[in-house]
Order: C-alpha cells, then structure tokens, then sequence
C-alpha cells in the first residue's frame, strides 16, 4: 500500500574520530548531527545539500554500512540497532543503494551477469539457472538486451552501466532505495532516460526511495518530500511544492537562488552566499549557518535553533521568511 | 572587428582503431567584450577545440583549419616564440579540476609570481604587489597570507579563484572557461560564476564558456554555440534558443531537462552519443532524431542561413515545427 | 508508461576468453624485446621439459679421457662435447639443459610460495587495518630492512644448506614486496563504490576479499611475479656459489660456477657457459615482465 512508513530515523547521529597526529587529540567530526525523517512506500524523499552536510553519511547508515553514534533506525517494525545478526542480515536485503559515479559502482572485473546474480547467490538458496533466469529478466526490465549478460562493465556508457547497477539494486526485490545522487555524473540527455527508469520502477514496485541530490532542478522534478542539509543538519524539510514555493530558511533561499535555471527569459535575483562552506571538524558556534547568513543576529552566533513548524515546514532558524 | 575567428576547425586523433574526428569543421567568431557559451555533452568536441586553439593538445592530434586568427594575427602560420607570448597572456584558460590544475608542490603565490615574471618580466617587489592585487580581485580574503599557501590547504572554490587570478594576470584579451564549475557546490557555483561576469565586465575581455549545464548557459551567455558529436549543430543568441530552437538536438536538449518539463515522465533523448566505430552516414545526430527521414540518414546535411542559427540540418526548426518537412513520412 | 527498452548501439566486442587473449597479445606485442623474451622463455622451458631427449649425456656421467676439453671450435676440441667438459669430464651442454629444470624450478616454487603467502598477509593487512595492519607491516618492515641476499644465508646457515632451504629462504626474502603490493591495491580498492555495494548486496567478508577485491588486485602481482622469478633464479644461483643453494653435484648453474671458480684461468668454457645461461635466462625474463605490465597497465586505465 502507498504511503505506509518503511522506514522510520530518529535522531541519527554519527560521529567520526579524526586522527590529527601522534601528539594531538584526535578531534570529532560530527559528519551527522541528529536528522530524523520516514521513508514511505512509493514515495520519494530528497535530501538536499552540498558537500559536507551529511548527505553520503545518510546513505551508509540507511544502508546498514556504518551502525549510528546515536539515535534509531527502524526498518518496518524492527530496530536495527538492537537487531540480532539475523534480523540485520533479513533487514540488509530490505536496503539497496545506486551510487553516483556509474564506472566505480560495477566491479570491473565481473560480467554483468554475474553481478546482477551475486545478490542472488549469497542471500538466496536459487539454482543457478534460476538465477539466470532472474538476472535475464531484471536486464530486459531496465531497457537492455539479454546478450548483455556476458559483458564486462568497460564496455558500456555511462547511461548503461547506471541501468546496471539499478538492475543490481532490484535483485533482492527491496522495499527502500537509496540512490547516491543517481544522474549526476551522467549527460542531459542520458540523465532524463534514468530519471523515467527510476520513476518507472518506482511506481511498478511500489519502491521507496531515498534520493540524495545536490541538483535542486532534478529534486524538484522527482522528490515528494525534500530535506534541505547544512553541515550535519537538516534546517529545513517539507513538502516539494512548499519547499521550492516557499522556502523559509535563508541556506534554503539561497541554494534555491543560486541554482541556474534554463531560462533566460526569468528575472534574476540572486542571493549570493558569502565565503565558504566551513568545516565539519571546526563548525560555527550557535546556527552553523550564520557566518554565510544573510539574516544573522546576536542570537543565531550562541544557541542553535531547534526544529519548529513553520507554514507546513519544519525549519531550524530564528529568523524565518514567512510569506 | 572581430577578436578571434575560427573557421572550419577540425581535430582529429590517431588511435589503435584509426582517424578519429573529435571535432568537425567548428567555426566561431568572437567580439571583444563578449560571452559566448560552447554547450554540449561529453564527447562533443567542445573542449577539444579549444585546446587545439590553445595548441595544447598531444602530438597524435592533427589540427587543420581554414582560418584562426587572433586579433589579427595567423595563428596558423605564426613563429613558436610569439604563439608563445600570445598564449598564456593575451589568451588564457581555467580549467574544470582546480585542484589538479595548480601544481601541488608550489605555493600559490609562487605560481602566480612565475607567471607574472615570464609574460611581464616585472621584478621581485611588485610581483608580489602584483600577485597580491589578483588575490584581492579574485575575491580571495587575506591576500598576503594565501600567497604562502599551498593548493592542498585552500578549498576548491578558493583553488578555482586563484586559477582565474593566474588567468587575468597579464589582462588577457580573451579568457576560455572550460566548465570552470562543475566541480562545485552550487553556492560556491553561484560566486565564481559572478566573479568571472565581473571581471569580464571590468576588463572588458571576451569570455568563452565551455559547459554541458543549460542553466549556467542561460544565465550568463550572450550567444552560444550547440555541439554534438565533434559537428556544431546550431549557433544562436541565447534568448533565441531557448525560445525558438532550430536544431532537432536543442530542441529534445532542452525538452528533456526536469525543470522544463511538465509531467513525470520526461521526453528523453533514446540511444547514446555515437562513438568512434559507430558514426551515422548521414546526419550525425539521425539515429537519436524523432524527425528522422532517409535523407537524414544517408546524407549530411549543410548549416542552414544565419536566420536559422546555421542549424546542421535538413529541416531546421522553426517554433517548434520542422520547416521543408516532407509530407509522405508524417503519417 | 515510458518506453524503456532502447536500441542502443553497443560494444560488440567478444568477451570470451579467446578475445581476451587476443586483446592482451594486441599490447604485448607492441613490444617487441618482450616478444623475444618471450620465445626465449618459452624455448627455455621446451628445453628443462625435454631435456632427456635433447642432452647428448647424462648430466653426471665422468669422461675420464677427456677432462677440461674445450668446446668443439678450439683446437682440442671435439663435436662428442660441444661446449667441452669441465674438470671431471662432465658435458658442459648436457649439464646446461639439465640446469635449466632447476632454474625453473626455484623461479616456479618460490614465486607461487611468495605470491599466495604474500597475497593473503597483503589483502589481511588491506581489508582489516588497524592492529592486524600494523602487525603485519612491520614484520615485513624488518625483513626489507635486511640486504636480501645476507637473509638468505643467514635463513640457509641456520635451516642447513639444500636446494629447497635455498628456496625457503629467497621466498621469505621476497615475502614483504608482495605483502605492500597487495596492500597498497587492496586499500585502492577498498575506497571504490563497488565493494560498498558488495556489502549493501550481503557479500560476506572471506568472498568480498578474494573474490570481489582479489581479482582487481591481480595486474601489479602478475607483473610482480614476472620479474620476482627473475631474482628467484639469480639468488638460488648465488646461493649456490657460495655454496648455500644446491649442493654439487646437482648441476644448478649457480652451483657449475662456483665448482669452476679455480680454473677461471685455465678454462674460460666452464664459468662463462653457465654464467652465460643465468644472463640470458634473467633478461628473458625481465624483458616479458615489462611486456606484461605494458599489456596489463593500459587495460587498468579503461576499465
């Protein structure tokens, strides 16, 4: 059924010990600092951010790679982290992941057919021909040819090799997909035949998926949900039509501004972020948004603003634009 | 007068497979003071063709052109010594990698006073003078103290301003961006964007923007060029194209990217880029094309008249219609 | 509904083992000293398999009439001992052929010890880090920390002089560079997407390590283990001159030498012939394991 809660994060949080030297203390780096969200059947949600916000952190913790410093995951109705190693293992399968960059995700020594059935051979008891007949019909539903099943990566594009790794991803018939900014690295016109393909399984499959993007006009066009990220935290999730529509939060505004939009007719306002994204180890006291912020205070430099419904929105800021 | 010109440009490759034509008879005409955008996907030819202007490209290229002459000068026939001074200065490039393209064991400061030393020939005192204004124009905080850092330690944002600081170091007359950001997040994006417009305005030098990103194309482009394939499909004012394009491949380009699109499901271009070993007779682009005729596909069609954006193809688009269409294969 | 399944026009390369070969002869041959290395391996090999059939004697059987006679071109010599004999009558070329097996050999057994021991320490080392990481490394550090060839006599010195000790001790010597390499690939690897989506699949660690991680390690071990052979036959040969290798009268080359250190002067057949078969056995060698890495690298690049 669409719309039932898959998977619910509360608090997530996932801190690194970072080695800086043999004489110093190693430092923390708070590469997730307390996000919480649900995935539903059938729906997308977005995760927006630029680098350093947390956003690959999410995925190898949704993904079971990495265990959470703090805070819960829960896959259906069970706790991951308080699973038995059973448990995770049924729940592992639950989980899959397409990553960004097409020609690192495929192992380049394994043909294609092999990859699409190793899932198979290490969490199923399926026969070989079985298989076959199963990665065979996964490569017809992605848009390639059965003949492909006895190739090695190299000697696909791009666009086919993501077809690929998609196909790699449905073979243990999961419910969560988390795509690791799926279309990025791939061309314009490559670009939109995966983002219907991935639409497409979406619907057929009833999927949830996880989207992480750092490109606004993609998200716009395929999230239902979107959570915006800045260094660790959310600071703003909500609907697609409220978030693109009106967004609250100033990082919002101005992620949204700075976007290039294909259009040379649209009036230009651009909000222009001052300096850098700083870093994780070392962030900003209070909001770690107000050095760049447009609309800082005293107040925004000392406590860091909670999540509070805004409009419809969830925003972390003193300071929010209302419309 | 124009800056520079180019005309019938064509690179080709020797590979293990034979010729490989990575861009076929490309012509451009700069202004001074002008931006022009080159847009297209991977494997269009785009960067390739300047890096033939720039004459940087390995000794397994064969570089032929009717014309390319730089303000004035051939820069087909002229002697290796003043190329030299011509490039480098008077015409100069940023790259997409900024991490990759400074030198990891120098000081920035050391390489921007290189360069300043070998074109300006200015001595020890106001190069560092000099290279402390650059900083300052590129927008970089502290000048004096960056100039001791080394690339490792700035970020790539700060690496991709030190590269344009080196680039206008001898106010260059034209400067050739090659993707200048897609290695950055989008806000940072949006700030070397600026900074490039800004110096392009204040120095009144033309900019050529090398990019596969429409958006970046439609915000700060005068005119562009549309390659696919190595072949330029269609050259038009910005506004034009994107209103009125006359290519079949802008136009499905353009259809197909999310912002512009209506519905869910959105018109993708099906098939792939042709490759060496796979080249169409004809139309290059007729594989991929929904208008598609025979003639497409056996014979290579000519650039179309100015009022058409010189569109390679038989049935240039006028408001979203084929013009000259056949009747018979519209059924 | 969208149309998802394009006509695309692919790669129609063969993928078949055949085609693999043929692709990897494409770029070996573009090197032609690694070309004729390879005959000369191959001829090499042809003779240590026939060499019954091709040694004119039996590798130790004394022709008393004829002790130190010249090859046949000098006066003195004769067509019976085409390269002579040596100082107890022994045929020169029928001792050659018959080296050649030993030379074999050791390269053989001392790069299959040293490769799979150093693979499994290497990709240990690669995929666990930490404790086990450094263990390990430094343990190899303190071998490389010693001149190769003193280990080697200090492990034979202790172990008793033999052939196979010889062996044990140049694969112990030649351990550590096969550990770093695979380390160094492993750790390469460890980073890219793939192995994380082997983890996300389920892949349990033994097959994530040797079959996932493993066979994309394996270029830089092959070359590796080319030109280790070579070392392998150069060290047994020295091991045998100082009389630590193969005991006389197995006629390993090292070992012909060093019995014909005392006639240098007299008889140049007898040093310079087997020295002669170690320099050309090597170069072969080492020729063919730069062809390889040619041939191996490039691939690398493109997939």
């Amino acid at each position: 059924m669409s719309g039932e809660v898959v998977l619910q994060a509360v608090d997530l949080k996932r801190y690194y010990e970072v080695d800086r030297g043999t004489f110093k203390k190693p430092a923390t780096l708070k590469a997730l600092d307390g996000a919480s969200f649900t995935l539903k059947k059938g729906k997308t949600l977005a995760i927006v951010g630029e680098s350093g916000c947390g956003k690959s952190t999410m995925a190898r913790l949704v993904t079971m790679i990495e265990t959470p410093t703090s805070g819960q995951l829960i896959i259906g109705d069970e706790d991951v982290s308080h699973a038995s190693r059973s448990t995770r293992s049924r729940l592992h399968k639950k989980v899959q992941i397409v990553f960004q960059d097409p020609y690192g995700s495929l192992n380049p020594r394994q043909k294609i057919g092999h990859s699409l059935e190793e899932p198979l051979l290490v969490n199923t008891s399926m026969k070989k021909a079985e298989r076959r007949e199963a990665a065979l019909k996964m490569i017809r539903l992605v848009g390639l040819r059965p003949e492909h099943y006895d190739r090695y990566p190299h000697m696909f594009s791009g666009g086919q090799r993501q077809r690929i790794a998609v196909a790699r991803a449905l073979m243990l018939n999961p419910e969560i997909i988390v795509l690791d900014e799926p279309v990025s690295a791939l061309d314009v016109s490559i670009q939109a035949q995966i983002l219907n393909l991935i639409a497409d399984l979406q619907q057929r499959f009833d999927l949830a998926y996880m989207f992480i993007s750092h490109d606004l006009s993609v998200v716009k066009h395929i999230a239902d949900e979107v959570m915006v990220m800045y260094l660790g935290k959310p600071v703003e999730t909500g609907s697609r039509e409220n978030i693109f529509a009106r967004p609250h939060h100033p990082y919002t505004r101005a992620l949204l501004s700075a976007t290039p939009v294909a259009d040379p007719f649209r009036n230009k306002e651009r909000i222009v972020l001052r300096g850098e994204l700083p870093s994780p180890i070392a962030p900003p006291s209070g909001c770690t948004f107000h050095p760049r912020c447009p609309s800082m205070t005293e107040k925004c430099t000392q406590a860091s603003p909670e999540l509070r419904e805004i409009e419809g929105c969830m925003v972390a800021c003193y300071h929010p634009k209302t419309y | 007068m124009p800056l520079l010109e180019i005309e019938n440009l064509t690179v080709s490759f020797q590979t293990a497979g034979g010729q490989f034509t990575a861009v076929d008879s490309v012509s451009l005409h700069i202004k001074p003071g002008e931006i022009v955008s080159i847009v297209g996907e991977s494997g269009s030819g785009k960067s390739v063709a300047m890096l033939a202007l720039m004459g940087l490209l390995p000794w397994t290229a064969t570089v032929t052109a009717d014309k390319l002459s730089f303000n004035n000068q051939d820069l087909k026939t002229i002697a290796k010594p003043d190329l030299r001074k011509i490039i480098g200065s008077k015409m100069a490039m940023i790259f997409q990698e900024p991490m990759t393209s400074l030198n990891p064991c120098f000081t920035v400061g050391f390489q921007i006073m290189e360069s300043l030393k070998i074109h300006l020939g200015l001595n020890r005192a106001q190069r560092k003078k000099r290279a402390i204004e650059l900083l300052e124009l590129v927008g970089i905080p502290e000048p004096e103290k960056r100039l001791s850092a080394f690339p490792h330690q700035l970020s790539g944002g700060m690496n991709q301003r030190v590269m344009i600081a080196l680039a206008i170091s001898c106010n260059p007359q034209l400067l050739i961006a090659d993707e200048p950001t897609t290695a950055l997040d989008v806000t940072i994006q949006a700030q070397i964007l600026d900074l490039l417009l800004k110096l392009q305005k204040e120095k009144g030098m033309s900019l050529i923007l090398i990019t596969h990103d429409m958006g970046v194309v439609a915000e700060t482009a005068e005119r562009v060029a549309v390659q696919y394939a190595g072949q330029q499909v269609e050259k038009q004012k910005v506004k034009g194209l994107f209103s009125n394009p006359h290519h079949p491949y802008t136009q499905a380009l353009l259809n197909s990217l999310p912002e512009r699109s209506k519905s869910k499901i959105l018109p993708s271009i099906a098939g792939v880029v042709p490759g060496q070993f796979d080249k169409p007779k004809g139309c290059l682009f007729s594989p991929r094309c929904e208008y598609a005729t025979d003639k497409c596909r056996t014979v290579p069609p000519v650039p179309a008249g100015d009022e058409q954006g010189r569109a390679l193809c038989h049935y240039p688009i006028e408001n979203g219609k084929p013009t000259n269409y056949p009747e018979e294969v519209n059924s | 509904m969208a149309e998802t399944t394009i006509e695309e026009i692919i790669d129609d390369r063969p993928t078949g083992f055949k085609a693999v070969l043929s692709e990897f002869w494409s770029y070996f041959s573009e090197n032609r000293g690694a070309v004729i290395g390879l005959f000369f391996f191959i001829a090499i090999v042809l003779i240590a398999i026939f060499a019954d059939f091709i040694a004119p004697h039996a590798p130790n059987q004394q022709y008393r009439e004829a002790l130190l006679q010249p090859p046949f071109w000098q006066t003195g010599g004769e067509f019976r001992f085409p390269l002579g004999t040596d100082a107890i009558g022994r045929d020169m070329l029928s001792r050659l052929i018959y080296g050649s097996r030993y030379s074999l050999f050791i390269g053989c057994i001392v790069v299959s010890v040293s490769l799979i021991v150093g693979v499994i320490l290497g990709l240990i080392a690669g995929f666990f880090r930490g404790k086990t990481d450094t263990f390990i490394m430094r343990i190899m550090d303190v071998v490389l920390a010693f001149p190769s060839l003193l280990l080697a006599l200090v492990l034979v010195a202790i172990l008793g002089p033999s052939l196979i000790n010889a062996m044990i001790a140049i694969a112990i010597v030649q351990q550590p560079h096969y550990v770093r390499l695979t380390r160094a690939a492993v750790l390469s690897e460890m980073t890219k997407d793939y192995v994380t989506a082997a983890r996300v699949i389920g892949v349990k660690t033994l097959r994530l390590m040797f079959i996932t991680i493993l066979p994309n390690c394996m270029a830089p071990l092959i070359v590796q283990a080319a030109l280790s052979f070579s070392t392998a036959i150069l060290d047994a040969a020295a091991l045998g001159f100082l009389g630590m290798g193969a005991q006389p009268p197995t006629p390993e080359w090292g070992t012909m030498l060093a019995e014909a250190r005392e006639f240098i002067l007299r008889a140049w057949w007898v040093v310079t012939f087997p020295g002669i078969a170690i320099l050309t056995t090597v170069l072969a060698i080492n020729l063919m394991g730069d062809g390889l890495r040619d041939a191996l690298d490039p691939k690398l690049k493109r997939s």
